[in-house]
């Protein structure tokens, strides 16, 4: 059944005179607001919001929301997004009054549950990454790496060294050369060998007094780990740098092996990846931050504490070294119940197994799709791989060969994998099944792709064919941009 | 583990087709000696009845809004949440979709971010809105490097003390690793003692913290008579009654969006909204959806001006930030909708009222004075002539009554004030048992 009910916009539905909700009488004696507000500082008339009923706002975002693919609905392998399933319990404890009915500036000894939960996350994710000391303050991942740079920066300026530069691979996600600028670094790419691992010599080049920060990625966006990351940390903390692990791919090693003990100085993670929080259709996430002990007095004020004398949890913000804050409140504490709930959860060995299958599903959909596509990496992955739709350029003539191929995905039901990235990878298509996926849906799509393959050309150049709309025009948009609705828009 | 599928005799299958033994040997690209080898230190595992029954054990460790009358406010509002917000919002194919990188299968929620980039610029009267950003203070933050961005100006940026101090905090941060001079005045009647031809952008908050509402347009000409920009952080729901700060002059707006249909979630996560003027779109920071139309002519979404984004332009990017607070744009755009003009209207002024008579009943009190004769919205400052602050929060709080935000924190000179917050939840006889147990 194609929906298309839901193509009109909200404001096209508006019909004046209309309501959607009827507030209470006022129960204070009313003064008017001219007698309140000097007249210069009112609006004269009502902001031109449109005017619909509660049904038509239920039908409309309703019929919105069949337009999405999502992981309840759909098989979600896009990769280094670790689209999971997203348990239902943690949606359901997450709201609670006790928890979601919380003010920010409630005292503490009013929300001592809530402030226990989060010094216990605290504890949990010092141990799963190896680095004791965390703020859960980042409100995404890329917020994260932004704030475990001012640390660095911090942790420099205080040791009176004045290091400008910020290193990280070509395959690093986009987030690490723009985290690197916000922070004031000067940026520099090291390049990747072709076996998808760092080009150590290339780094070793670009090493100096002047290094900063080396940002890895590990496992890498290629899905490989990089078992020179010990070399590399070594090299980078001979130079007197520090190594910053993005954790974007830690679904592939929890309980195995810990970015403290490979060498990583600081590293964030992205609960909504890793611990499953939902995605939300683009966020909201969240981006703790894991440092050692040395650069614990940098971390954003306040962490969480428990106070022995007191026996009370509190917010501390006593450290002068601190940043300071890198957003308003507490952080994403939403974000972070439900982390909370996925840890506790699986336990030790839950989360050892949850990589363990995670991993074991993205060898086995390698081993299926080598079998039709190219994979310039190798016959073994972490949690996730890139394929290579190049080849299939010269039997088919497609000039972009992956973007055809996940668009024809879309007809047979399967979100598509993360195309064009890595960089590194010519015609990339980024596959991650994460754990919550059975090795049926996984032959299905596998089978899927290998049929797709085998489809002529022109069948995949023009799909999707069965979607609501078809290849919108990204070039106009982006030429002419329109960005918000005005009655004479169309 | 709860949430995966495949058997034993499963995995076994998987394994002979990948050719390994175990899948232990999986991992071989990890060295022996750095792995754990030995479990996580975390508690055991717990099923969905003995996790919930822990959850519940820490929930009733926390006294919530719904126990108490709350009267806090300082950028995070008990406002009321109509059930249409709850029950879309919590539909699976919003929540559990992601970033809409395939606008074919996407449609739901870029058109959501039109929707919601459209009321955002009706409600402010800006032209042009993003996505959304994480919440109120990082946005203030990315509207003064985006300031900078277009000005050229990086020396420095000046910041009214009556913005919410831990958006402050957070400018404080990010200038001080950047080395931008952050100058903070007490007041709009400073700003010509400090605005040059260096200044890049001036910060206001209206209402701002302690309630006042600012005279946008006079400072907006102020400010750009020195070439700066203004940067002006709201209350969405006060824009029910007051002027439009795009009809005031202002370059770039920013507000904290809990306020619209997001419980308070002791803190976030919440919304960062962000609109500026026309001339200014391509600087903006964070996602954007635009109209266009498919092969067939269809009308319909995509994410567009991307040349801004990380992804693209890495390094030299408007911003890091790769993500928006979809979910929360969304249940932004399903409030204002079931609001409406007249929705947005009434609740503004259900917080005028409401809140003036607050004031004016404990004002009325020997022991309660004002500080200030500006004009107010929502909430406001009262002194306490006894200088006990958290003698008058404590005892309050016996009485089931959050009473207010003491200011003694970030203004010692206000540490016998108390910062109140009414929304149109407050009754008037709860404003009343407040006025008593305060004044008693």
């Amino acid at each position: 059944m194609r929906n298309n009910h839901a193509t009109q916009l909200i404001f096209e539905l508006s019909t004046a005179g209309r309501n959607g909700v009827v507030l209470p009488q006022c129960d204070v004696p009313v003064q008017s607001a001219e007698t309140l507000i000097p007249n210069s500082l009112l609006q004269q008339v009502n902001p031109p919001l449109p005017e619909v009923t509660e049904p038509e706002v239920i039908r409309h975002f309703t019929n919105l929301s069949t337009l999405n693919m999502s992981v309840d609905t759909h098989y979600y392998p896009l990769g280094s997004c670790t689209m999971k399933y997203n348990p239902k319990r943690n949606e359901r404890i997450a709201a609670w009054d006790g928890l979601a009915q919380l003010h920010p500036y409630q005292s503490e000894a009013s929300i001592q549950g809530m402030l226990q939960l989060l010094c216990e996350l605290q504890q949990m994710l010092g141990e799963i990454s190896g680095l004791p000391a965390v703020s859960l303050q980042p409100a995404a991942g890329a917020h994260g790496e932004l704030a475990a740079l001012m640390v660095a920066s911090a942790f420099f300026r205080q040791q009176g060294q004045h290091r400008t530069k910020v290193l990280a691979p070509d395959s690093a996600h986009g987030t690490n050369p723009a985290s690197a600028r916000m922070a004031g670094f000067d940026f520099v790419t090291i390049r990747s060998q072709e076996d998808g691992r760092v080009d150590v010599e290339h780094l070793k080049e670009n090493l100096g007094d002047d290094t900063a920060v080396f940002m890895i990625t590990n496992p890498s966006t290629l899905g490989l780990f990089d078992d020179q990351v010990q070399t590399i940390a070594d090299l980078v903390h001979d130079a007197g740098g520090l190594i910053y692990l993005d954790g974007a791919n830690m679904n592939a090693i929890l309980g195995i092996t810990r970015p403290g003990d490979f060498g990583a100085d600081m590293m964030h993670f992205n609960p909504h990846k890793t611990f499953s929080g939902p995605h939300g259709g683009g966020g909201p996430g969240a981006g703790p931050i894991c440092v050692t002990e040395t650069l614990r007095p940098y971390l954003p004020n306040p962490t969480v504490e428990f106070c022995d004398e007191s026996q009370m949890y509190f917010l501390d913000d006593s450290s002068e070294a601190s940043i300071g804050r890198v957003r308003s409140f507490f952080g994403n504490v939403g974000v972070l119940v439900r982390a909370y709930c996925y840890i506790r959860t699986h336990g030790p060995d839950g989360l050892k197994r949850v990589s363990e299958t995670a991993v074991l599903n993205a060898n086995y959909l390698l081993s299926q799709v080598k079998q039709f596509l190219d994979v310039p990496h190798g016959d073994r992955c972490m949690h996730e791989f890139v394929a290579s739709a190049s080849p299939i350029k010269e039997t088919t003539g497609l000039k972009q060969p992956a973007m055809d191929i996940a668009k024809r995905l879309l007809d047979y039901g399967f979100h598509p994998p993360t195309v064009y990235f890595p960089l590194t990878v010519p015609e990339g298509m980024m596959m991650e099944p994460t754990e919550t996926e059975s090795k049926q849906t996984l032959d299905a799509f596998a089978a899927t792709l290998r049929k797709i393959v085998e489809e002529p050309a022109e069948t995949l150049h023009h799909a999707p064919h069965t979607t609501n709309i078809r290849r919108p025009d990204e070039v106009m948009a982006a030429r002419q941009p329109i960005v918000k609705w005005t009655e004479t828009a169309d | 583990m709860p949430y995966t599928y495949n058997t034993p005799a499963q995995q076994k299958e998987m394994l002979e087709a990948i050719g390994a033994t175990s899948i232990d040997e999986l991992f071989d690209s990890i060295p022996d000696n750095m792995k754990l080898g030995r479990a996580l230190q975390i508690p055991s595992a717990l099923g969905e009845l003995e996790l919930t029954s822990h959850m519940q054990e820490l929930a009733r460790q926390n006294s919530d809004i719904t126990h108490n009358t709350c009267f806090l406010g300082a950028g995070s509002y008990d406002h009321f949440v109509p059930a249409v917000v709850d029950a879309l919002a919590s539909r699976g194919e919003f929540y559990t979709s992601y970033t809409p990188y395939q606008p074919e299968v996407s449609q739901g929620n870029l058109q959501v971010m039109f929707e919601y980039q459209t009321l955002i610029c009706q409600l402010t009267g800006m032209d042009v809105s993003n996505a959304s950003l994480y919440d109120g203070g990082s946005a203030a933050v990315e509207a003064m490097l985006m300031a900078i961005n277009i000005t050229r100006r990086n020396s420095r940026v000046v910041v009214l003390e009556s913005v919410h101090p831990e958006y402050r905090q957070i400018i404080s941060t990010y200038f001080a690793t950047i080395g931008t001079e952050v100058v903070t005045v007490a007041d709009s009647s400073q700003l010509p003692n400090v605005l040059d031809e260096n200044t890049a952008a001036v910060l206001i908050q209206s209402p701002n913290f302690f309630g006042n509402i600012e005279d946008v347009a006079a400072i907006a000409d102020q400010v750009h008579e020195s070439g700066a920009l203004l940067v002006c952080s709201v209350d969405p729901i006060s824009l029910g009654l007051l002027k439009r700060p795009g009809d005031s002059g202002v370059d770039i707006v920013v507000a904290e969006g809990q306020s619209l249909g997001t419980p308070l979630l002791y803190g976030g996560p919440y919304l960062g909204i962000m609109a500026c003027r026309e001339e200014f779109v391509r600087r903006l920071p964070g996602r954007i959806a635009g109209q266009t139309v498919d092969q067939d002519g269809n009308r319909c979404w995509v994410l567009t001006l991307q040349t801004r984004e990380q992804h693209i332009r890495r390094e030299k990017a408007t911003s890091n930030i790769c993500t928006n607070q979809g979910l929360f744009a969304l249940r932004a755009a399903i409030y204002l909708s079931v609001m409406g003009p007249q929705g947005m209207r009434d609740v503004a002024d259900l917080c005028l009222q409401k809140a003036h008579y607050a004031q004016q009943q404990l004002t009325h009190l020997d022991r309660f004075e004002t500080v200030s004769d500006l004009p107010f919205f929502k909430e406001f400052v009262i002194r306490d002539k006894q200088n006990d602050v958290a003698g008058l929060l404590e005892k309050a709080e016996d009485f089931n009554i959050l009473a207010g935000v003491a200011l003694g924190r970030w203004y010692p000179e206000l540490e016998d004030c108390l910062l109140i917050a009414v929304t149109e939840k407050r009754t008037v006889h709860e404003i009343d048992q407040l006025v008593e147990v305060l004044g008693s």
